[in-house]
């Protein structure tokens, strides 16, 4: 007998997206990603010069990536400054976006990616790393490719995409299984693989092929936010 | 005052064209263009097989069997001949640092002013917080060096400078200079376009020089609209009626 | 690029005329706008943008302990960040002065105009309300102060709060019904006067801003029917003449009530 998922949704059907390329008109890129409750805002600042000059690789530009919840993004207010938790989601935010980055074009040089959670309903990261691909293609730094990112679960033995904060705390039979993933949009390659929870082998390709295919979707939005941001350009972004 | 004279960017911006703009769809980095083995990857693409896919976002463009992007935002990628507009930052022993808010320094050698000077006259002619035009020399792994010796480069005097985005430079400069020396004509104004994206604005009126400075933001903010010119001489004329 | 010579040199022709390159008076705000629900996390959110410059302010409260030397009354804490998201400027790492002096000024000048009353904030003995203030500019084209003191301002009008239960825990998803008690009359606003040359302007732009050589920014509120000056704070190593601040202080009521009145829809 199939969970049923609170919101109603079906096993693969991803919460309303939102997607906005150009939230802050400073950055060279930019753009906002939700899924459903949860906000993700990006921005890219780059090719430009990194210090301290230690730091500098002379044969690939530097990717850094700050992710960080603001205080009243949860319930219980988080205060400002880096936690253990934002410092690992910077970390493997930068190994999901890296593979798509073309760094050999930039030799001493830094790509700065800022990533900040304004409401957080689970998936943050997976939705910062999409607000992230956007805002990188948007700064206009060559990518092989956008990369998608979602969270996909597996409600005691069904498994569901993108899931909710009450779903991570399923807890009937096999309790919740929450795999984040993030691939390159045209091709079978993953750049970002999280989990925690109880899962077999097998599941876990299908929980894999469960998420690649809704990642196509996440794509098309993708695509179709950048495109719509240069036929409402304004005078300077 | 001297006019100062411009270098069109070497990719042709053949933006106002109408026909040209049809054949030109917006890509996404990953996505294929063209399919096909005669095609040529340009700059901005890839060959993938029997695909051309791109590698930028921005305005893809067949030109013969060429494909390329043209980009529509992000940062300045330096190249060597540029043409930019650079603020000093520091005096060494040897030359002047500038700031061309691009990913690498730019340094300006005492050799290429375009006179020679003494070590101990060096802030004189130039001093921090001045401005200049000014030609990138080489550009070596992380370095850029500057030359003032040339043409229309120098010291900027009087006006003041203000940025708009790199990409948007061809449009604002026009099929070679059109549009920026449309905007010349109607302001009195002396105009350096740097290639960075700062540009030089200086009149005989602060008025002018507001004028002008509009009417770039104006041509700027507009990506692929044909009859650009004729948009920008009513543009004018309608602020000449306003005042 | 840091102000160039030149630049500061026309900026400061064109003030003393009377001239700013998007052709507004030297006194005028740009556009505002103003809107809530930011995030559904907290207990009052709210997103403010004059012209480009955006900030963005939320409450959140708790459940504390008083200060002992304030055992009737609630806490305030103003926090913030200037992300480096907002500007090419701001870099990661350790907050820098601005980053210090912001949620400061914004304290002052909210603490100092009585818009809330903390002993209003006791909830039983020895427990109070912690109400917390967190400001993030997302984008800073100039003008940061003014325009987040304007979000703080807002998101303590939208603000709700949470429900206890009778051990003193908070549901933060229950739904709320009790506003946070706020003076009706009293809203602060702060004005940010900058001066380059001999010319004083208002809310300017990045740019304008960089090339200005001092400021000063008041914090001004209605208190019982009249104008009060509740904050104030100098930025800057550049003098300030009597005169300067005389002309300032003229403005002043007049540019509060003006901006008062446009916010009157918001809040």
């Amino acid at each position: 007998m199939a969970v049923k998922r609170s919101d109603g949704r079906k096993p693969n059907e991803l919460r309303p997206i939102i997607a906005k390329i150009g939230v802050v008109p400073n950055a060279d890129g930019s753009a906002l990603f939700a899924f459903g409750d949860t906000i993700a805002i990006a921005a890219v600042y780059g090719p430009r010069q990194l210090h301290p000059q230690h730091m500098q690789n002379p044969s690939k530009g530097v990717l850094r990536c700050n992710y960080d919840l603001l205080s009243f993004s949860v319930y219980d207010r988080k205060k400002p400054g880096p936690s253990r938790r934002s410092q690992e989601i910077s970390k493997v935010t930068e190994w999901a976006l890296i593979p798509a980055v073309y760094l050999e074009q930039f030799p001493n040089s830094v790509i700065d990616v800022q990533i900040y959670i304004l409401q957080a309903d689970a998936g943050t990261r997976t939705a910062g790393i999409n607000a992230a691909s956007m805002a990188l293609a948007h700064a206009g730094i060559p990518m092989r490719d956008l990369v998608c990112s979602l969270a996909v679960g597996k409600l005691d033995k069904e498994i569901v995409v993108d899931i909710t904060k009450e779903e991570e705390d399923f807890e009937d039979g096999e309790g919740a299984t929450d795999l984040a993933i993030a691939k390159l949009a045209n091709s079978d390659e993953f750049s970002l693989l999280q989990m925690d929870g109880k899962i077999q082998p097998e599941l876990f390709n299908n929980a894999l092929k469960a998420g690649a295919e809704a990642c196509s979707k996440i794509y098309e939005v993708q695509k179709k936010a950048l495109k719509e941001a240069i036929n409402t350009l304004g005078s300077d972004e | 005052m001297k006019n100062k004279i411009n270098e069109a960017h070497e990719a042709g911006e053949v933006f106002s064209d109408d026909s040209q703009e049809s054949n030109r769809k917006i890509v996404v980095p990953g996505e294929i263009i063209v399919t096909g083995e005669d095609y040529l990857p340009g700059e901005g693409t890839r060959r993938d097989g029997d695909n051309i896919v791109s590698i930028k976002f921005g305005l893809a463009e067949e030109s013969g069997r060429v494909v390329r992007i043209i980009p529509i935002f992000g940062a300045f990628i330096p190249r060597r001949s540029n043409v930019v507009v650079g603020r000093i930052t520091d005096i060494t022993y040897s030359g002047w640092l500038v700031d061309i808010d691009s990913a690498f320094s730019a340094f300006l050698s005492i050799e290429e002013f375009p006179k020679y000077i003494n070590r101990n006259e060096m802030e004189q002619y130039l001093a921090i917080g001045d401005v200049i035009s000014a030609k990138i020399w080489t550009l070596k792994n992380k370095n850029i060096d500057l030359t003032l010796k040339g043409k229309g480069l120098g010291k900027l005097e009087s006006g003041f400078i203000f940025r708009i985005i790199p990409s948007r430079v061809p449009r604002v400069i026009g099929r070679e200079g059109s549009m920026v020396n449309l905007i010349k004509e109607r302001t009195g104004c002396n105009i350096v376009v740097g290639q960075n994206g700062w540009i030089w604005v200086s009149g005989q009126s602060l008025d002018s020089e507001i004028k002008a400075r509009k009417a770039i933001e104006f041509v700027a903010g507009k990506v692929y609209v044909s009859g650009l010119t004729e948009l920008v001489e009513s543009w004018f004329m309608e602020a000449e009626n306003g005042s | 690029m840091e102000v160039s010579n030149i630049t500061k040199n026309t900026l400061s022709r064109m003030f003393s005329e009377g001239k700013r390159f998007d052709s507004r008076g030297l006194l005028d705000f740009r556009e505002i706008e103003i809107s809530g629900d930011v995030s559904n996390k907290s207990e009052g959110s709210a997103r403010v943008k004059i012209g480009k410059t955006e900030v963005i302010a939320g409450v959140k409260l708790s459940v504390g302990e008083p200060y002992p030397d304030s055992p009737n009354k609630g806490n305030l804490m103003v926090s913030g960040d200037l992300l480096p998201l907002a500007s090419p400027k701001f870099e990661s790492g350790p907050p820098g002065f601005n980053a210090i002096e912001l949620p400061r000024l914004v304290d002052r000048a909210v603490r100092e105009s009585g818009i809330i009353d903390l002993s209003k904030l006791l909830i039983e003995k020895e427990k109070v309300w912690n109400l917390m203030i967190d400001i993030y500019p997302i984008n800073d084209d100039g003008n940061i102060i003014d325009a987040s003191l304007l979000a703080a301002v807002v998101a303590l009008k939208n603000t709700y709060l949470p429900q206890i239960d009778k051990e003193g825990n908070i549901d933060y998803e229950k739904k709320k019904e009790k506003k946070l008690p706020l003076s009706p009359e009293t809203v602060p606003i702060s004005f940010s006067f900058f001066k380059l040359g001999d010319s004083i302007i208002l809310d300017p732009t990045r740019e304008e801003e960089e090339a200005c050589d001092v400021r000063i920014t008041l914090g001004i509120s209605k208190w019982n029917g009249q104008h009060m000056i509740n904050s104030c704070q100098k930025k800057g190593g550049e003098i300030l003449t009597r005169e300067d601040i005389e002309k300032i202080t003229s403005i002043l009521p007049e540019k509060f009530d003006e901006l008062n009145k446009k916010l009157k829809k918001y809040i």
